[in-house]
């Protein structure tokens, strides 16, 4: 075994021993387990729906797993992907309702809006840790809920519907939802946009000079400095992609899956995505799997939720879990350091 | 003589990474006595001293407290019998008072709370014993360097200390303070304390202790009685070369001046200077290395040239370009290549790959960018030419640098810095820490440069080395240039090391030549 397929088989062995818990506490609760863990593991692929609500899911994880991992990379631990993601859906919404255009100029306006505004809010704690270190955990979190409450501000007292039964927008212009791109399902346009991100991200990262600053600084913020680097200009730098990739995704995901902007409390896809960018280890192209799964675990324990007598919130636990060990640095540290060890031995 | 109260029998010390530290070591401690460990740096005194107070376990040897073999496992271990050291680095908590910081971690309790009275009354108490005068209810962080350290001294006392292990204790104290030190020294030494006395400062210790442990190289070179040996006769066994290394230069006439450095002089923050007037200069296919025990005002030089401290005083200039206030890439974009003292913290990026690590100071250049993107097969034909080039052990460039060995991975750090084919090479103990193979790979491609015309300054604490390569000599003692040596292949060890330990200083006629010649 090689020491560099470390990390892999680390996250798959995490991944099993969360499910194999999952198992034993839907053992535990359930009158049925057997047919729970089959509704779980397999209602999420059963029907053409199904398939189609586990992307519809990856879609905004991918987003914020893509932010968050250019973010981790830079060795920068920012959450503020949520309160980003939810403001950003605030404009877009704003925008779609408000704005006259054509389908193509009306979504492609309201998500540029909406990437640009996250782009500009997420240099603000980028700015603070590049001049003066201040924690960018602590002021990310902190906007976060500065971001939600003026969103919420702005949904109450600006774009209400008054004749709507809920706290929910006016309805969007038609020009400006996104296309839907398979019939019986909802999945939208966003599946290409994220995708072209991904890879552009991937090649922006590993092929250029700034991506490669990037890499540099997260890995060792003093060496990038001898060596030349302007690590606060980098830093700054990582905070608007990121920003603007959150934002992207805030926009996409209320004009791809909604008529009315309706979110009263954050969505929770910012937190989600630092965990995509734990299981993808920070790789763009892995998030693309990372936000399948976690999408698809969440459909099972949906379904699982509505055909049996396991209630959905048994995934956080599965979650929480898997945030534990992947975050547990010595977790199968020793069988590392036996294979560097003979590696070592081999190398002399 | 006194009975032996403590005695150390054949300590060896290896340490993970394979650095030995101690070799065959015997060390033995009499009641009553204060005792001066010196030597270099590296020499193996903290280890020997980490050892005795239980931070380290010996690989080999045994320990003796009167008589009795002795196990620690730990510094509460050593404290419980009655052995307590003060670090050079103190461990007070600033934002507690004194009282709180004497009593930390033995708190007289009253309930369930601290009787914080009681501690101040302790505190009082140890103070008129040992005639150690501290305020009790001062907080830590509004005293002076030389109150810390007395508190450190009362804390060792209060848990029972009989031996005081004291680590360089002057290193941080003005003249003054460390007059009052040594009265305190004697003073605890008539109440029947044994005292361990680290130090290269042989002035001090030739003042207040009764016996000298030399060490050289991790081994130790005998025991004397302060009496017996004079400045001189320690300072030659204290600096010494075990092997001759011996390289061939070719002699060419040098070039034009690649850097000069002018009347450049630093304080701290308390005004206490760290470099005064220095001034010296490097030409083309010159070498010119600096000597110094560390702490001397080598790293400050470093720091200023490397535009990480901002030069108040004085001048730097490359190929005549003054380099005030420029960071370092600016610096380095005047063909100024750097190996930093510390691989880990400067030198490399751990997790990133070899190849990686190799074009951080020259991934901007046009030769690896093609418009948007990095150029992959040129990077990856230069990596491969230089772990060739520097016979770099790997499994390819894609592994990451952290999996290297110590050596392995410096010569990665000099293929890059010899990579950009620089004027000036600063070179900041480019070999510690690697085996004696890479070490001697490493003087050859520094000599190669110079051969080639570049200019290298060389600050090293590694005789041999600076001795072999250099083509003229600076030594630094206290922040200032002490010696210019022009041929320092004929400079005795003896001679040197009365500059580097402050006993000798040549004329400022004399210095005057590292600008003027």
């Amino acid at each position: 075994m090689k020491v560099k397929y470390f990390e892999v088989v680390r996250t798959a062995a995490v991944i099993l021993i969360a499910l194999f818990l999952a198992f034993i506490i839907i053992s535990l609760v359930s009158e049925q387990p057997l047919e729970s863990i089959r509704i779980f593991l397999w209602e999420p692929l059963n029907t053409k729906g199904h398939i189609g609500n586990v992307i519809e899911m990856a879609i905004p994880l991918m987003f914020t797993g893509l932010a968050v991992s250019l973010l981790f990379k830079a060795n920068l631990f920012n959450l503020g992907a949520e309160g980003l993601f939810y403001f950003s859906g605030v404009i877009a919404a704003t925008l779609a309702i408000h704005l006259t255009l054509n389908s193509f100029m009306h979504p492609f306006v309201a998500i540029l809006a909406g990437s640009l505004v996250g782009a500009l809010l997420s240099a603000i704690p980028g700015i603070l840790k590049a001049k003066w270190n201040v924690n960018e955990l602590v002021s990310s979190l902190m906007f976060n809920n500065i971001l939600f409450g003026i969103g919420l501000y702005i949904l109450n007292y600006k774009l209400r519907d008054a004749q709507a039964f809920a706290a929910v927008s006016f309805k969007f212009e038609q020009t400006a939802m996104l296309t839907k791109l398979l019939p019986g399902t909802r999945i939208h346009t966003g599946l290409i946009i994220v995708l072209v991100l991904i890879v552009a991200a991937h090649f922006f990262l590993y092929k250029t000079k700034w991506g490669y600053e990037i890499r540099m600084t997260g890995a060792n913020r003093e060496f990038a400095q001898y060596s030349g680097m302007k690590t606060a200009k980098v830093i700054i730098l990582v905070h608007l992609i990121a920003g603007f990739i959150a934002g992207m995704g805030g926009s996409v995901e209320v004009l791809g899956m909604y008529s009315r902007f309706q979110w009263s409390a954050l969505p929770g896809y910012g937190l989600d995505g630092a965990l995509v960018a734990m299981l993808a280890k920070n790789n763009p192209f892995s998030v693309i799997g990372a936000a399948l799964f976690l999408a698809y675990i969440r459909i099972g324990a949906d379904q699982m939720a509505r055909f049996s007598d396991v209630p959905a919130e048994m995934i956080s636990i599965v979650q929480a879990i898997i945030i534990l060990l992947i975050s547990a640095e010595q977790f199968l540290k020793f069988w590392k350091n036996r294979m560097l060890l003979k590696e070592a031995q081999r190398n002399v | 003589m006194t009975s032996q109260l403590l005695e150390m029998k054949n300590i060896t010390k290896v340490y993970p990474n394979g650095v030995v530290a101690n070799q065959k070591v015997q060390f033995s401690l009499s009641e009553g006595e204060i005792h001066a460990i010196v030597g270099e740096n590296g020499a193996g005194k903290s280890t020997l001293m980490k050892m005795m107070f239980g931070m380290e376990a010996p690989s080999e040897g045994e320990i003796f407290l009167r008589g009795e073999p002795l196990k620690l496992t730990s510094p509460q271990d050593a404290i419980d019998k009655g052995i307590g050291m003060v670090h050079q680095h103190f461990m007070l908590v600033p934002s507690f008072t004194v009282a709180e910081n004497m009593v930390l971690g033995m708190e007289p309790k009253k309930g369930v709370g601290i009787n914080y009275s009681e501690a101040v009354r302790m505190t009082e108490e140890m103070s008129k014993k040992y005639n150690l005068h501290v305020n009790p209810k001062a907080k830590v962080e509004d005293l002076s360097v030389g109150m810390k350290q007395k508190i450190e001294i009362l804390k060792a006392l209060l848990r029972g200390a009989k031996i005081l292990i004291l680590d360089e204790p002057t290193a941080v104290l003005t003249p003054q303070e460390t007059e009052e030190l040594f009265r305190e020294l004697k003073q605890l030494k008539e109440q029947g304390h044994t005292i361990v006395f680290i130090s290269h400062k042989l002035k001090e210790v030739k003042a207040i202790c009764d016996r000298i442990t030399i060490m050289r190289a991790g081994k130790s070179e005998g025991v004397f009685l302060t009496r017996d040996v004079s400045e001189q006769d320690i300072s030659k066994l204290m600096v010494g070369r075990d092997v001759v290394l011996k390289y061939d230069k070719i002699s060419k006439p040098y070039g034009s001046d690649i850097l000069s450095v002018n009347e450049l002089s630093l304080s701290d923050e308390t005004g206490k200077a760290l470099l005064e007037n220095v001034a010296f200069k490097v030409r083309s296919g010159e070498i010119v290395g600096i000597a110094g025990v560390e702490g001397n005002g080598q790293t400050q030089l470093v720091e200023a040239l490397t535009g990480r401290l901002s030069v108040r005083r004085g001048s730097i200039a490359v190929k005549g370009t003054v380099i005030q206030g420029y960071d370092i890439g600016r610096i380095r974009s005047l063909g100024v290549s750097y190996i930093p003292e510390d691989r880990m913290r400067q030198g490399a990026a751990k997790e990133a790959s070899i190849s990686d690590n190799l074009i951080s100071t020259q991934y901007r250049s046009k030769e690896m960018n093609s418009g948007l993107f990095l150029k992959g097969k040129t990077i990856g034909k230069l990596a491969a030419k230089l772990i060739e080039d520097f016979r770099v052990r790997c499994s390819g460039p894609a592994q990451p640098i952290g999996m290297l060995s110590g050596g392995n991975m410096q010569k990665v750090v000099v293929a890059r810095e010899c990579s950009t084919s620089p004027d000036l090479l600063i070179a900041e103990q480019p070999t510690r820490g690697v085996d004696v193979g890479a070490a001697q790979f490493i003087h050859q491609k520094l000599i190669e440069l110079r051969d080639n015309g570049s200019g290298v300054l060389l600050i090293s604490a590694d005789l041999n080395e600076i001795l072999e390569l250099s083509d003229s000599l600076l030594v630094m003692y206290e922040g200032q240039i002490v010696a210019y040596l022009e041929e320092p292949s004929k400079v005795t060890e003896e001679e040197l090391g009365l500059y580097m330990l402050g006993l000798q200083r040549q004329d400022d006629g004399q210095i005057r030549r590292a600008v003027e010649s």
